[in-house]
């Protein structure tokens, strides 16, 4: 089946794939989204406890996606991985950072005798759940915006900045993307609360921070839409040649209307699941909206890695930028992969089962306070 | 590449490494001991065996934490700090690290939640069905590392391509079914059996010294004795295949683990023994100050048969003839040849000189399994560091056969006499937990010090493999690593510690 695709069926296969996974990865950000809104939504002890108990089930797989999703890219793109991580070091490095001390502070938060006490595991959460989403845009954003760097004929990358990946931060189109997933996942982890957990207070906060949050959102995310559309953008022609067009990322939305219509989709189903949210106090928007950050997410990380497009352009040398042909594993790899992603289904099934299982029965009060219970 | 980013970049994956495997030989066999607890509970319908298996669920919880903490910079590691060796081999290596996270991490993460918070969600059977899959999602990921792990020491299933300047696989089957990859994975999996079969003992054996709950821990320690007996006799079996698989593949490592400067037949291996820190390949004087020797035993483990001649480090740095041992400097200047074939089919392709293309690569190809040896400066470059190498493996073997002696007896005293009358046993079991991780962290020192100077096994020396970038950035993420994974060591510690002190009725 997958050995009779063509080389480049393959790798535009795995960019679908890839950009599957991206879209679930921002999706599962409402677990970071919820992490900045817990002193927010809470007016005590018991509530703070129920919110970090809602989105705390929820977290491992939110990391796991992340893990996937760099696993995924170094066995499909290893050059990106290679030229990236190594290259944009401080950024990728502070973004694991982060995430290293997500993964011990549910767990840790209200254990007796933890050595740095609830308001540290607490503030870690935070950082994670900002500085984190935020940072992890502006990654994405250089997709965008271009990084410096050189490959050699071995294929050996050289970045040319020192800052390592943080001169990103000196771009402030950059920013754009940043906050825009910042209040995203606020939004999301909002919706989230309201349908996981079976408190009145709880439900009417969340509602009012989306109100904000959805403001601000729309503010950064359409500033991030009006740069992408109108720069120019890293295109290549048959023979691998990179060169800049104008109106590049417009042109691939319109060369794609399939990629398009996700797109659009995506984004009303987003702004449909906050206005029911709002205005009905619906508690099942986060399907809803979950789906359309999907779609929303992906429709982008295809525009940017289809129809002849440097997803990963070097400013400095535009012939080293990377596009989904020249940093891609072999044929044979990309087909065993292929056979292995056939199990994604599977996976999403008993993923979907589990949760279903869990989220049946809502948070309450009560069941925080059993005094069996094993909470975070 | 200067040499003291080479260091840093070594140091930093040690460290974390090292860290990191402190905390998943815990996850990979305690996640069976509490499956196995969780059933008998849920046979029996007795409430005493939920306790018990609640208890361990949530030390399971805490280590599991910092297991996934300390385990992400694993997975991005290998592009921060390896770039380019995550090009030059990427292709094979990152397909075990994808499937891992498809088939493994998925697995444990979805149902750890269904373990924890879900007793009063879900059904009993449910319940019970997603503890065995995190114990088994958890050994799953263990299996897709370690065969990345076996293919670095190893390496199989691929061809080069000039064109892209880097190793494809070619054969998948190759890579997953390699027998390194299989011991490996074998033996690290009874390592974290062991170790947790070590750490139920051993805090069972704190609590009945301390009077606690003394009933269910006595359960506990026969739960654990058992499982410890059964998978300590499994890990000196298939160290024995680790061992055999090093002596076929890397002989320099085999000599290093043993100290041997040349070889022989019937070579016996040093039960116990004190290196000569003044011998070198350059003079004569004794390996070893001191030594008491297994005779005919080194000859046995690595090739099965007491007769075999073992290739001692001065066979492999200036070749034997008589054995039919190729030196390092031939190896090296075979390195070299296919380096410059390399450079020149590249050249060619560029001025489209196709029939010189040809020749380069077929240059290449003839010399090609030496491709590593061309970045080395000399021969001697080829050997480890012998006193780290020598010195953990014995105390790897040393502790592995105190373990077995260990669980033997406390099995025994716990199901033929009353162990509470023992607590000399009881204290050495409490102590051996800390000798478990020593075991295993010495086991990892001798895989991964013992096959320096590479990266990938004759293909990638370290120094090559690494990420150019300035040693200070790596310096400054060591340290960073350093302060931040001691800081959460000390916490999970603490919270373990408490946890216990709590015992099986203190609420989890």
């Amino acid at each position: 089946m997958f050995e009779n695709l063509t080389l480049l069926q393959l790798q535009q296969y795995w960019w679908i794939i890839i950009s599957l996974l991206g879209g679930l990865f921002v999706f599962m950000m409402f677990v970071q989204g919820g992490q900045t809104l817990l002193n927010k939504l809470s007016k005590n002890e018991i509530e703070k406890t129920m919110l970090v108990n809602s989105i705390g089930r929820k977290w491992e797989l939110g990391f796991t996606t992340l893990v996937l999703f760099g696993g995924a890219l170094f066995a499909a793109f290893p050059l990106f991985y290679s030229t990236s991580f190594g290259g944009a070091y401080w950024v990728w490095m502070a973004i694991l950072f982060c995430f290293i001390i997500q993964a011990v502070s549910y767990e840790y938060r209200t254990k007796p005798n933890n050595f740095l006490g609830q308001k540290t595991f607490e503030t870690f959460l935070y950082i994670n759940g900002s500085l984190g989403v935020f940072l992890l845009g502006v990654a994405i954003s250089t997709f965008f915006s271009g990084s410096e760097f050189l490959i050699d004929y071995r294929n050996f990358s050289y970045w040319q900045n020192d800052l390592r990946g943080l001169e990103a931060l000196l771009n402030p189109s950059n920013y754009l993307l940043g906050f825009a997933l910042v209040y995203l996942a606020k939004i999301m982890g909002a919706m989230y609360f309201i349908n996981n957990i079976d408190h009145k207070e709880i439900r009417q906060k969340a509602i009012r921070s989306i109100k904000i949050n959805m403001v601000m959102f729309l503010l950064f995310f359409l500033t991030f839409l009006a740069w992408i559309l109108s720069k120019n953008g890293f295109a290549v022609d048959i023979n691998g040649f990179v060169y800049m067009q104008s109106f590049k990322y417009l042109f691939n939305f319109l060369d794609m209307p399939i990629v398009f219509g996700m797109f659009g989709i995506g984004v009303i189903m987003v702004i449909i699941a906050v206005f029911m949210t709002i205005h009905f106090a619906k508690t099942c928007c986060i399907k809803t909206g979950g789906v359309g950050v999907v779609l929303t997410v992906m429709a982008l990380l295809l525009n940017v890695g289809l129809n002849s497009t440097a997803y990963y352009p070097s400013t400095y040398d535009l012939q080293s930028s990377l596009t989904i042909v020249n940093s891609s594993g072999s044929h044979y790899t990309l087909t065993v992969m292929g056979y292995v992603s056939l199990m994604v289904p599977l996976v999403l099934a008993y993923i979907v089962y589990a949760w279903k299982s869990m989220d049946k029965i809502k948070i309450t009060k009560k069941e925080m306070e059993a005094p069996d219970a094993h909470n975070y | 590449m200067e040499e003291a980013l080479i260091n840093w970049s070594r140091a930093q994956f040690a460290l974390t490494a090292i860290y990191h495997f402190l905390f998943v030989p815990l996850t990979l066999g305690l996640g069976f001991i509490v499956a196995i607890m969780e059933s008998i509970y849920v046979k029996t319908g007795n409430l005493m065996w939920k306790k018990i298996t609640k208890f361990w669920m949530t030390l399971f919880a805490i280590n599991f934490a910092i297991g996934v903490a300390t385990g992400i910079i694993m997975e991005f590691e290998f592009g921060t700090n390896w770039a380019n060796y995550s090009w030059f081999v990427g292709d094979i290596f990152g397909a075990p690290l994808a499937i891992e996270g498809i088939l493994a991490f998925f697995m444990e993460s979805t149902f750890f939640a269904v373990m924890f918070f879900g007793w009063d969600k879900v059904s009993k059977g449910f319940h019970l069905l997603s503890t065995w899959l995190v114990a088994i999602g958890s050994n799953l990921s263990a299996l897709w590392i370690l065969v990345a792990n076996g293919w670095m020491q190893y390496p199989v299933g691929m061809v080069f391509n000039p064109d892209t300047a880097r190793n494809e696989m070619n054969n998948f089957w190759d890579v997953i079914l390699s027998p390194v990859a299989i011991s490996k994975f074998l033996h690290t999996i009874g390592s974290g059996y062991v170790i947790s079969a070590l750490f139920v003992i051993g805090i069972s054996a704190w609590l009945i010294l301390k009077g606690k709950d003394m009933y269910m821990a006595k359960k506990s320690m026969i739960i654990g004795a058992t499982f410890g007996l059964i998978t300590s006799l499994f890990l000196i079996l298939s160290g024995d295949e680790s061992a055999h698989q090093v002596a076929l593949t890397q002989p320099v490592k085999l000599a290093a683990m043993e100290g041997m400067y040349d070889g022989k037949r019937e070579a016996g291996i040093v039960a116990l023994g004190i290196l000569n820190t003044n011998k070198t390949l350059y003079n004569s004087e004794p390996t070893y100050l001191f030594e008491l020797e297994i005779p005919y035993a080194l000859s046995l483990l690595g090739y099965h048969d007491t007769n075999a001649y073992v290739a001692g480090l001065n066979d492999l740095v200036w070749g034997n003839e008589e054995m039919g041992i190729m030196s390092a400097k031939e190896k090296i200047n075979k390195g070299k040849i296919a380096l410059n074939a390399f450079r020149e089919y590249k050249d060619a392709i560029a001025l489209k000189d196709f029939e010189k293309a040809k020749i380069s690569k077929a240059t290449l190809e003839e010399n090609m399994p030496y491709f590593g040896y061309g970045y080395l400066k000399k021969p001697e470059d080829i050997v480890p560091p012998i006193g780290l190498t020598f010195y953990s493996f014995h105390i790897m073997v040393a502790l592995g056969s105190w373990f077995v002696l260990l669980f033997a007896i406390v099995l025994f005293l716990s199901t033929k006499k009353d162990i509470t009358k023992y607590p000399i046993i009881l204290k050495s079991a409490l102590w051996s937990i800390p000798l478990g991780y020593i075991a295993a962290e010495a086991g990892w020192i001798v895989a991964e010090v013992g096959r320096q100077p590479w990266a990938i096994q004759d293909l990638m020396p370290v120094g090559i493999a690494v990420t150019n970038i300035s040693s200070t950035n790596v310096m400054i993420t060591f340290w960073m690593f350093a302060i931040l994974f001691t800081t959460l060591l000390i916490a999970e510690i603490k919270i373990m510690t408490k946890q216990i002190s709590f015992g099986f009725n203190g609420g989890h």
